[in-house]
């Protein structure tokens, strides 16, 4: 279980939440600029809170200014909006980054269906599939939380539809937190087990 | 036709590149990624031998290292190292002189790339040392190349503060840019004449080799071939 309860003071407005999150998939819906990549970004670990605290697995990874468990160390996997993936590494290298398990890679690559691409580049795939790559790469490393942030915003209608149902099935088998960041209220609905909605920093019911 | 400039010039730069790389990569490295107090005066001061005349460069380091300078007394007391009128001066000069053009770059190429490459590192369980050696220092490698050839080729070419520095003492300081400048003062055109020969062409075949492998590099990531 995931729990977050933090505060951090933005330019305009101050992030205040409190969420707790089984393994599950809850979705944090809101508009652009209400804080869900910055809310994100402090489970991550990329970004600070300036109070409360973060516990996963019942393992505090931030509390106050007491405690503050380093990214590398935190065992989140973060599909970044942009997927970043790296581009000077094949997808099989940038797959292979954070984790050296081969049974894990094949069960993951017969499950999302990526085999083909193993020796392209990032810049020679398309969204879907780089969505897919980087989806992959983040659960080698054996994550005990998913953080999604918009995963699916740039895909295509179809791709999106398939991409969306691989995730659904993919909790199903893995079993751990995941929030999903989206600002599309369709989405929300269809994929969330839990609807955590946001604006201005604030959950709002 | 005696080669000792050549071979002085290319040791002196060559050190003094290495150095300016390796501080500059590091520096730009840490000093891009924080917020402190003082930051932009800190950057304005590196970036300041871009701007000033060489001369002002060496008489700032003749009055830091000269044998009565603060830090010149400190290494002869200690070490017996004299650096003003020797080879090791030119570096000096030649590492403060080009040190701004590896920063700019170094600084530059840092920031070129999305953080969220790195970032997506870190959360696959990186630590920074792994980080900056698979994914910062390969990402930035083109521009820390070009700041690289850049630096090379001012070191060089560094006169004014050399001069001042280091002397010109023949077949110990002399380096190609001095042997030109007291070459054609003594009247002997055809030394002054091969050395500039000599410059251009090092010059010109450093330039046309970076943007040659620039071209080729940019091409890796971008087409599909």
């Amino acid at each position: 279980m995931l729990s977050v309860n933090i505060q951090k003071k933005l330019k305009s407005f101050m992030i205040d939440v409190h969420l707790k999150v089984d393994d599950k998939i809850a979705v944090l819906l809101g508009p652009s600029g209400a804080g869900k990549t910055t809310i994100l970004n402090c489970i991550a670990g990329i970004s600070h809170p300036d109070g409360g605290q973060i516990t996963l697995n019942g393992r505090k990874l931030y509390q106050d200014k007491k405690k503050n468990v380093p990214t590398a160390k935190r065992r989140t996997g973060y599909l970044f909006q942009d997927y970043a993936l790296f581009p000077h590494m094949t997808v099989e290298k940038n797959i292979r980054y954070g984790g050296k398990n081969d049974q894990l890679l094949h069960r993951l690559i017969n499950m999302i269906g990526i085999e083909h691409l193993l020796d392209s580049y990032p810049h020679q795939i398309s969204g879907g599939e780089k969505q897919r790559v980087a989806l992959i790469r983040a659960l080698m490393t054996k994550p005990e939380a998913l953080l999604l942030d918009e995963p699916f915003s740039s895909l295509d209608h179809d791709t999106k539809l398939a991409c969306q149902h691989e995730l659904v099935q993919l909790q199903e088998s893995w079993n751990i937190p995941i929030i999903l960041v989206t600002h599309d209220e369709k989405e929300a609905e269809k994929l969330g087990d839990q609807l955590l909605r946001i604006d201005n920093g604030k959950l709002v019911m | 036709m005696n080669m000792t400039p050549l071979l002085l010039s290319l040791k002196i730069a060559g050190i003094a590149t290495l150095i300016v790389f390796v501080t500059g990569v590091f520096l730009a490295r840490i000093i891009t990624r924080s917020r402190f107090p003082g930051k932009r005066l800190l950057e304005s001061v590196l970036m300041l031998p871009l701007v000033l005349p060489p001369t002002v460069v060496g008489f700032g380091l003749l009055y830091l290292f000269g044998n009565n300078g603060i830090i010149g007394k400190w290494l002869s007391g200690w070490f017996g190292i004299q650096i003003v009128f020797s080879w090791t001066g030119a570096v000096l000069a030649a590492i403060v002189v080009a040190f701004p053009l590896m920063y700019q770059s170094a600084a530059a190429s840092f920031q070129r790339y999305d953080r969220n490459i790195e970032n997506a590192a870190l959360t696959m369980g990186a630590s920074k040392w792994r980080v900056f050696w698979t994914i910062s220092f390969p990402l930035a490698w083109p521009g820390l190349l070009a700041g690289l050839v850049l630096t090379f080729a001012r070191a060089l070419g560094e006169f004014g503060a050399t001069l001042m520095v280091a002397g010109y003492i023949p077949n110990k300081t002399e380096t190609i840019p001095l042997a030109i400048y007291f070459s054609a003062e003594s009247g002997n055109q055809e030394a002054a004449l091969f050395w500039v020969i000599s410059i251009l062409i090092i010059g010109l075949g450093a330039i046309l080799w970076l943007n040659w492998w620039s071209e080729r590099n940019i091409l890796r990531f971008t087409s599909n071939k």
